[in-house]
C-alpha cells in the first residue's frame, strides 16, 4: 500500500522517463537517416574517384560521369539569391510588426505572413513557372529563358520570408522594453533605437531565424524543379554583364535527387545518396557556422 | 483516477515503442495469381511512360467497359520506372516508349516486351518560329548546342532555346538512338547540357508552346494545337507517315512483364493486340502495332 507521497513520486518519475523516451526516438530517428543515406552511398563512393565526384561539372549518369560540383554551385547559388531577396524583407517585416505597426496593421500583415508560410510548396512552383518566369523572360537580352537562378531566388525568398519573420519577430519581441525605454531617454530617435539597441539585442534570434530560412531554402526540390531549368552547367553570365549570372539555368542538389531517384540504376542511386550526404553535410556546415555566431553574439 | 491517467499514458507509450521496435514487413506486392476465382474482382497495376499512359489509360478505360470484374490502374513516372517496377514487382505492366536496353535485358533476364502500339516522335517548336522543316542532321546539331541561332536555318535572329527530358525518359532515349545517334568514333552524340530539362511530354508540350522560339521533341501521340510540329526531310509529322514509314522517327511502344502475359494481364494485352484494342490505338493518335 504505497502512501500518497510514493505515489506523486512514481507518476513524477514515470512521466520524466517517459518524455525521456520520446526524446530518444527523435534522436534515434535522425541517426538511422543518417546511418541509411551514408550506408546507400557507400557504393558510389567506393568506386567512383572523389575528386571526380566533387570536382568534375559533368552529370551525365547513363554514361558513368558523376560529376556533381554544377549542382553544389546551383543549390549554393540559388540559396545566397533568396537570402539576398528574403532577407532584407524579411527582417524589416519582423522590425514593422514587432516595432512600429500600429495594432489594425499587425492583425493583418501577421495572419498573411503565416498564411503565405503554409501554402504548400508546388504552388509556389506553379505561380513560379506561370507568372515569374515569363516575367523574367521579359529581361531582353540573348539566351535568357526566363527560367534560371532569378526566377528561382525569387520565388525561394517568397518561400522563407514567413519562416525568418515569425521568428525574427519573436526575437525583437524579447529584446526587454527597458532597453528601448533607457535608449529613447537618452534622446535617441526610434529608428536609432531599433537599429543601434533592439536589433543587436535580438542578433542571435534573428540568426537562427535566418539559419532556419537557409536550412528551407538548401532543402527545397519541388518549386526548385519548376523555375530552374534543370541543365547541369556551371552558371556562367550570358555576356559581358556579370550580373547576368543569374539568368543562367542551374540544377539544384535537391532536384537531381527528385527527378532521378525513379529510375537510377544501381550506381547512379547510389550516386543520388551521395548528394544526399552533400546536403546533409551543407545543413550541418551552416548550423555549425550558426552556433559560433551566436555564441559569439552572447558576450 | 490521477493512477487511472499514469497507467493509460504507459500503456500507450508501450504501445507506440513496440510498433516502433518491431521490423516493419514491406508487404511485396504479390502478383495476381494466375487463375483468379471467377467473380473476383482483380486488378492490374501499371506503371511507367508518361507516352504510352494516356493511351493506356484510354484502352484501360474501354478494357472495363467490357470486361466485367477487373480494375486496372494506370500510373506514370517516365520509362525508366516502368522498367524498374515490371521488373520489381510493384506493377503488374511496366511501360516503356523504347526497347529493352542490353544493360536491362541482362539485369532482368526474364522481362518481355510485347508492343501494343508504335509512336512517333515530333520534332516541336512554339510557334513563333518560322522554320517549317529541318533534315535530321540539322536537328541533331541544334541539339548538340552546334546550330544556336534560328538565322542560321533562314528564320529569325533569335536564340534557339532547347527543351528535353530527364535521363530515365523513354522519349529521350528513343530521341537520342534515332535522331542524335554516335559520331564516327562511336561516341554518342550528346544534347547539349544547357537545354531546359522538363520531367513529362505534358511539361514539354506547356514550355514549348509558352516559352518563344523554344524547341523540343514530343510523343506525337501529345501534340496540339499550341506547338508546331516540323518536318522531317520534307515528311509532315502525321500519324500516316510514321505507319508507313515515310518519318524517320518512330519506336515501339512497349508493355513490359515479368515472363510472358498471364492471366488478366494476358487477357488485358491480347484484347488490346486485337482489331478492337487497335482500333483505339489509331484513334488515339498512335499507330498500330503491326
Amino acid at each position: 500500500m504505497k502512501t500518497m507521497r510514493q505515489e506523486r513520486f512514481i507518476v513524477d518519475r514515470g512521466i520524466k522517463y517517459i518524455l525521456l523516451v520520446f526524446a530518444l526516438i527523435s534522436i534515434i530517428v535522425l541517426f538511422l537517416i543518417g546511418l541509411f543515406i551514408f550506408r546507400q552511398s557507400l557504393p558510389a563512393l567506393k568506386t567512383i574517384p572523389l575528386s571526380d565526384i566533387f570536382l568534375k561539372t559533368e552529370w551525365r549518369p547513363t554514361m558513368d560521369r558523376f560529376g556533381i560540383l554544377a549542382m553544389i554551385v546551383g543549390s549554393v547559388m540559388v540559396t545566397i539569391g533568396s537570402l539576398l531577396l528574403g532577407v532584407p524583407l524579411a527582417i524589416g517585416c519582423a522590425i514593422l510588426l514587432a516595432e512600429v505597426a500600429p495594432r489594425p496593421v499587425q492583425e493583418i500583415v501577421r495572419p498573411a505572413v503565416q498564411l503565405l508560410g503554409g501554402i504548400p510548396s508546388v504552388i509556389f512552383g506553379l505561380f513560379g513557372m506561370v507568372v515569374l518566369v515569363p516575367l523574367v523572360r521579359q529581361i531582353k537580352i540573348a539566351g535568357n529563358t526566363g527560367f534560371g537562378l532569378l526566377s528561382a531566388s525569387i520565388v525561394l525568398a517568397i518561400m522563407i520570408l514567413p519562416t525568418i519573420t515569425t521568428i525574427a519577430e519573436d526575437a525583437i519581441r524579447a529584446v526587454p522594453q527597458s532597453f528601448r525605454n533607457g535608449s529613447l531617454a537618452l534622446g535617441a530617435t526610434k529608428w536609432q533605437t531599433i537599429t543601434q539597441v533592439v536589433l543587436p539585442s535580438a542578433r542571435s534570434g534573428i540568426v537562427a531565424a535566418i539559419i532556419l530560412g537557409v536550412g528551407r531554402a538548401l532543402g527545397e526540390t519541388m518549386a526548385m524543379i519548376m523555375v530552374i531549368g534543370n541543365s547541369v552547367i556551371m552558371p556562367k553570365p550570358l555576356n559581358g554583364n556579370p550580373f547576368t549570372i543569374w539568368l543562367r539555368q542551374a540544377r539544384t542538389l535537391t532536384g537531381s535527387i527528385a527527378t532521378e531517384i525513379n529510375y537510377a540504376a544501381p550506381t547512379h542511386e547510389s550516386m543520388l545518396f551521395v548528394i544526399g550526404v552533400v546536403l546533409f553535410i551543407l545543413i550541418m556546415i551552416v548550423n555549425v557556422i550558426a552556433r559560433s555566431i551566436i555564441r559569439s553574439s552572447k558576450h | 483516477m490521477r493512477r487511472f491517467t499514469f497507467f493509460a499514458i504507459l500503456i500507450i507509450a508501450a504501445m507506440i515503442l513496440g510498433a516502433c521496435a518491431q521490423p516493419a514487413k514491406a508487404p511485396t506486392q504479390a502478383s495476381e495469381p494466375a487463375t483468379a476465382p471467377a467473380g473476383a474482382k482483380t486488378s492490374i497495376s501499371i506503371a511507367g511512360s508518361t507516352t504510352v499512359q494516356p493511351l493506356a489509360e484510354k484502352l484501360a478505360g474501354e478494357y472495363m467497359k467490357t470486361t466485367q470484374n477487373v480494375m486496372i490502374d494506370v500510373k506514370g513516372g517516365g520509362s525508366g520506372v516502368g522498367v524498374k517496377s515490371a521488373a520489381d514487382g510493384t506493377a503488374m505492366i511496366g511501360m516503356a516508349s523504347r526497347k529493352l536496353s542490353d544493360e536491362e535485358k541482362t539485369a532482368h533476364p526474364d522481362l518481355v516486351a510485347t508492343v501494343i502500339a508504335r509512336d512517333g516522335i515530333a520534332l516541336i517548336v512554339n510557334p513563333d518560329v518560322s522554320i517549317e522543316n529541318l533534315t535530321l542532321d540539322q536537328a541533331r546539331d541544334i541539339f548538340m548546342g552546334k546550330i544556336t541561332n534560328w538565322k542560321e536555318l533562314g528564320g529569325d535572329d533569335e536564340f534557339i532555346i532547347l527543351v528535353s527530358r530527364e535521363e530515365g525518359s523513354g522519349t529521350r532515349t528513343a530521341f537520342q538512338e534515332m535522331v542524335m545517334k554516335k559520331d564516327k568514333d562511336g561516341n554518342e552524340n550528346l544534347i547539349a547540357d544547357t537545354a531546359i530539362l522538363q520531367s513529362s511530354n505534358g511539361a514539354i508540350l506547356t514550355t514549348v508552346s509558352s516559352t518563344p522560339y523554344s524547341m523540343g521533341y514530343l510523343s506525337m501521340g501529345y501534340l496540339d494545337a499550341t506547338v508546331k510540329a516540323l518536318k522531317i526531310n520534307d515528311v509532315a509529322a502525321t500519324e500516316k507517315n510514321a505507319a508507313d514509314g515515310t518519318y524517320p522517327v518512330v519506336r515501339p511502344l512497349n508493355f513490359l512483364t515479368k515472363g510472358e502475359p498471364a492471366g488478366s494481364a494476358k487477357a488485358f494485352v491480347d484484347w488490346i493486340l486485337s482489331d478492337a484494342g487497335q482500333t483505339i490505338v489509331k484513334a488515339d493518335g498512335y499507330i498500330a502495332a503491326k
